[in-house]
């Protein structure tokens, strides 16, 4: 396999690995969401603006690990 | 009634519209030979979200002339806005170790390209609209209750980005005070997230460049939120943190790498929301062309549902961008209030 290949294939699994982590890190934190507003409907407007938060935090992290990804892609 | 058949209309229309003409663009064939379907598509689907000097409006069956928008201001290097602050810099061809950010190092080199492209039009699009409205919606009566569709439109808006982000992250007394900024980042994002979306026009916020723009302004808000609550002194003081005295150089490394990522987070997750937004939906409406047309029966109802949640998408980034330069701001202003209090805002 060339060092190309190499890298088209690295920056692939990355990818994927990505989005597994911020998929479970979503994942997490809606399932915890619901749960507390099902828990206490009264609270169901400062936790959804507290979850839209840390949501994007996770997926501004996730981000960053794609960028490298499709440079890698872009670069070889 | 009378409603429904305009929308009907309307998606109808657009349908007709956008549709076809990814068809047509599919096969436009640019005299280098026969190509592959795959590779044309994604020639394609690149050529649709990169920013570009020329305007295609591309309809069904008539080939429209594209717009030269670069040309209104300058078709030669040397002329108008096209400045060739060294002569050969603009003809000169980027090296390939350079290709990735082409403009950025023939800018570095003396060719000084200011015409506007795609992107800019469209902004400059967003503008006009937003203004219209925001004047639209200025009619208030002698109690200062709008009056009107738009005008409660924009008051709700406002009140939204007023007491739910601005107050909310800043504080009840420096909240008010950054409302301006923040009211116009919220409507500036949105507006233009949403013209993207309408077939036919360029998603501005899916532009590297601009985003990068937005973010450096939201930065150096944040900045100057920090200096005018702490002071200079306070200012450089919190970079080195309330740590000993032999990690404070460690703590201002990190500290001062830490003002950097937090905008740079903001403008990856803006540009590839909306730029991976767009081009998901033209890679499963490419499947008509690279598998069968028969995948159609998936690909469009597939795209129209990703469609819908673009709409969605579109007013969530334009949120969650307002919404963290406002914690950024409020973190910021919190630096002031940081030796009083023994809770200091969270990092």
């Amino acid at each position: 396999m060339t060092s190309i290949a190499l890298a088209f294939l690295s920056s692939g699994i990355g990818a994927g690995l990505c989005i597994i982590g911020a998929g479970l890190g979503i994942g997490r934190l809606a399932g915890s969401a619901m749960e507390g507003i099902a828990r206490q409907p009264s609270a169901g407007g400062d936790i959804r603006g507290a979850m839209i938060v840390a949501a994007g935090l996770i997926e501004g992290a996730t981000f960053f690990a794609l960028v490298i990804c499709i440079l890698l892609a872009l670069k070889s | 009634m009378k409603r429904v058949w305009t929308l009907l209309a309307v998606f109808a229309a657009t349908s007709v519209v956008v549709f076809p003409a990814f068809a047509s663009g599919g096969h436009d064939e640019h005299g280098e030979g026969p190509k592959d379907k795959a590779s044309e598509s994604s020639e394609f689907i690149l050529h649709h979200v990169a920013d570009d000097t020329e305007f295609e409006f591309e309809l069904p069956f008539v080939h429209l002339p594209a717009i030269h928008i670069a040309e209104f201001f300058g078709k030669e290097p040397g002329q108008g806005l096209f400045i060739e602050r060294e002569p050969g810099a603009c003809s000169k061809p980027v090296e390939k170790s350079q290709e990735a950010f082409g403009s950025i190092f023939k800018f570095m080199n003396g060719c000084w390209d200011l015409r506007p492209t795609k992107a800019v039009l469209s902004m400059w699009i967003a503008m006009a609209l937003l203004g219209f409205v925001l004047f639209l919606g200025r009619k208030r009566d002698q109690n200062g209750v709008p009056q009107g569709t738009f005008a409660n439109i924009v008051e709700a808006l406002l009140l939204f980005v007023r007491d739910e982000i601005a107050v909310a992250n800043i504080g009840k007394e420096e909240g008010p005070k950054y409302t301006p900024y923040l009211a116009s980042v919220f409507f500036f994002v949105m507006t233009v997230n949403y013209l993207g979306l309408i077939p036919g026009f360029f998603t501005a916020t899916g532009v590297l460049g601009v985003t990068i723009a937005l973010s450096v302004v939201t930065f150096v808000m944040t900045q100057l939120a920090g200096l005018r609550s702490a002071g200079p002194v306070g200012y450089v003081a919190h970079l080195f943190g309330d740590v000993p005295v032999w990690m404070k150089p460690l703590m201002f490394l990190v500290e001062f790498l830490g003002l950097f990522t937090k905008p740079f987070a903001l403008l990856v997750r803006l540009f590839a929301n909306m730029l991976a937004g767009h081009m998901v939906l033209f890679f499963i409406l490419s499947l008509i062309f690279v598998v069968n047309i028969a995948a159609a029966v998936v690909s469009v109802p597939l795209a129209t549902g990703l469609y819908m949640l673009e709409l969605f998408v579109a007013l969530l980034q334009a949120y969650i961008f307002t919404l963290l330069t406002a914690l950024f701001i409020g973190q910021g202003v919190a630096l002031g209030h940081h030796h009083h209090a023994d809770d200091h805002a969270p990092h």
